[in-house]
């Protein structure tokens, strides 16, 4: 193992996170940290995972859309941020796409995703 | 007030989490055994610098004058050499080895280094050129620069025009990072932003010229040498410690033995009064 590929994996050890195994397709719930002033809460923020990108290390990041009023909204999220208080699946999808960036043209019926029924967790990691 | 700087190896560069949410990218700059293998002096050179050198190079590959000069020296080959000016107080003796903690974290350096060879790149890519038009009559070249001067006037083109050519593999340096993390077990140095090179490209790293001189900076370096021998202190002491406890512990026990032994006569003297008491 290379010296940054170390300091990577200490770097996700020390951080102490448990990531769900997800992919694009599943709808995920993710706790992000919001500071107000002095005060910090946690907001939900969920919706359908678009991205995975840059894999499991400490540089992977998501991308999580959703229909907010009427307008899609998408955020990006650092998979390890600290900012990030829980991250929790909260239906699994059957897509074909790693990617799945033509739900942004798609609007109602036609964006909607079906559910995996077969899913099964992947040996060593918890669902 | 000027002191050495260091020669270091860029591993690549990753990101830090920090705990307020913010991330850090940073650059992994490595020590590899760098150690002082010549001064220069005022007597001898007119000037005052300390050559380091990094690395590890194969002895038969290494010419005979720099085999002689690092053994001058009792230092094994380096891979690579430079000289850096310091104040004359802050010469190092030669042979000595610096370690990471030469900076600390917040502080400002400058990284310089030889910059990715991109070959011969055209005034767009080299200079930041607009271009041609897309349309509008232009044909060929779109990508091309435009006029280079005047008329018959001047007559040449000036010295010094910017134009297309060979860009990259020159030495650049990058001011004013700051250093976020060191790492003195391993020798790492991780900087904040990008610095000048490819993956194991040598840089060498110096005090930001730029800001003013850091109050807590090592002087002349910091140096194995200082670590092991703090260390080496810092163990007799806690070794001292141990035996000054571990004698106060004994007195302590034999004092109480003492207390017990004399209470314990006492008591007997007592029993033997009263029995006399009790016999008369």
């Amino acid at each position: 193992m290379n010296l940054i590929a170390e300091i990577e994996a200490e770097q996700i050890a020390s951080l102490g996170k448990t990531i769900p195994d997800f992919k694009a397709g599943d709808t995920i719930r993710v706790g992000y940290k919001v500071t107000e002033g002095t005060r910090t809460r946690v907001q939900n923020y969920e919706g359908v995972c678009i991205s995975r990108k840059n894999g499991d290390g400490v540089a992977g990041s998501f991308t999580v859309r959703k229909i907010s009023f009427g307008e899609g909204v998408e955020r990006v999220f650092p998979l390890y941020s600290t900012n990030i208080e829980s991250i929790t699946v909260v239906r699994r999808g059957r897509v074909r796409r790693a990617k799945l960036y033509y739900l942004r043209s798609r609007r109602g019926k036609s964006a909607r995703i079906a559910e995996k029924s077969n899913y099964k967790p992947k040996s060593g990691a918890e669902a | 007030m000027l002191r050495s700087g260091v020669i270091a190896k860029k591993l690549g560069m990753t990101r830090l989490f920090m705990e307020d949410g913010r991330q850090i990218p940073v650059t992994v700059l490595q020590l590899d055994k760098l150690q002082v293998v010549a001064q220069r002096t005022s007597d001898k050179d007119g000037y005052t610098a300390v050559q380091l050198g990094a690395g590890t190079a194969k002895a038969k590959r290494t010419s005979q004058p720099m085999r002689g000069h690092f053994s001058a020296a009792k230092v094994e080959p380096k891979r690579k050499l430079a000289e850096f000016r310091v104040a004359p107080e802050n010469l190092i003796e030669v042979g000595e080895e610096i370690t990471a903690d030469h900076y600390f974290e917040g502080q400002f350096v400058d990284v310089s280094g030889t910059s990715i060879g991109k070959g011969f790149a055209g005034g767009m890519k080299r200079h930041n050129f607009g271009g041609l038009r897309a349309s509008h009559g232009v044909s060929i070249s779109h990508r091309s620069h435009g006029s280079t001067g005047q008329c018959q006037d001047p007559g040449k083109v000036f010295k010094g025009k910017k134009m297309a050519g060979h860009m990259g593999a020159a030495r650049v340096t990058t001011q004013n990072l700051q250093v976020v993390k060191t790492d003195a077990d391993r020798g790492l140095i991780m900087v904040k932003g990008a610095v000048p090179g490819s993956k194991g490209g040598w840089v060498t790293v110096k005090d930001a010229v730029k800001k003013p001189f850091p109050e807590n900076a090592i002087l002349p370096a910091a140096l194995k040498s200082a670590a092991d021998e703090a260390k080496r202190l810092a163990e007799e002491a806690a070794a001292q410690a141990a035996a000054e406890e571990e004698e106060a512990r004994k007195a302590a026990e034999a004092e109480q033995a003492a207390a017990e032994a004399e209470a314990l006569e006492q008591a007997e003297a007592e029993i033997e009064a009263e029995k006399k008491d009790g016999d008369e």
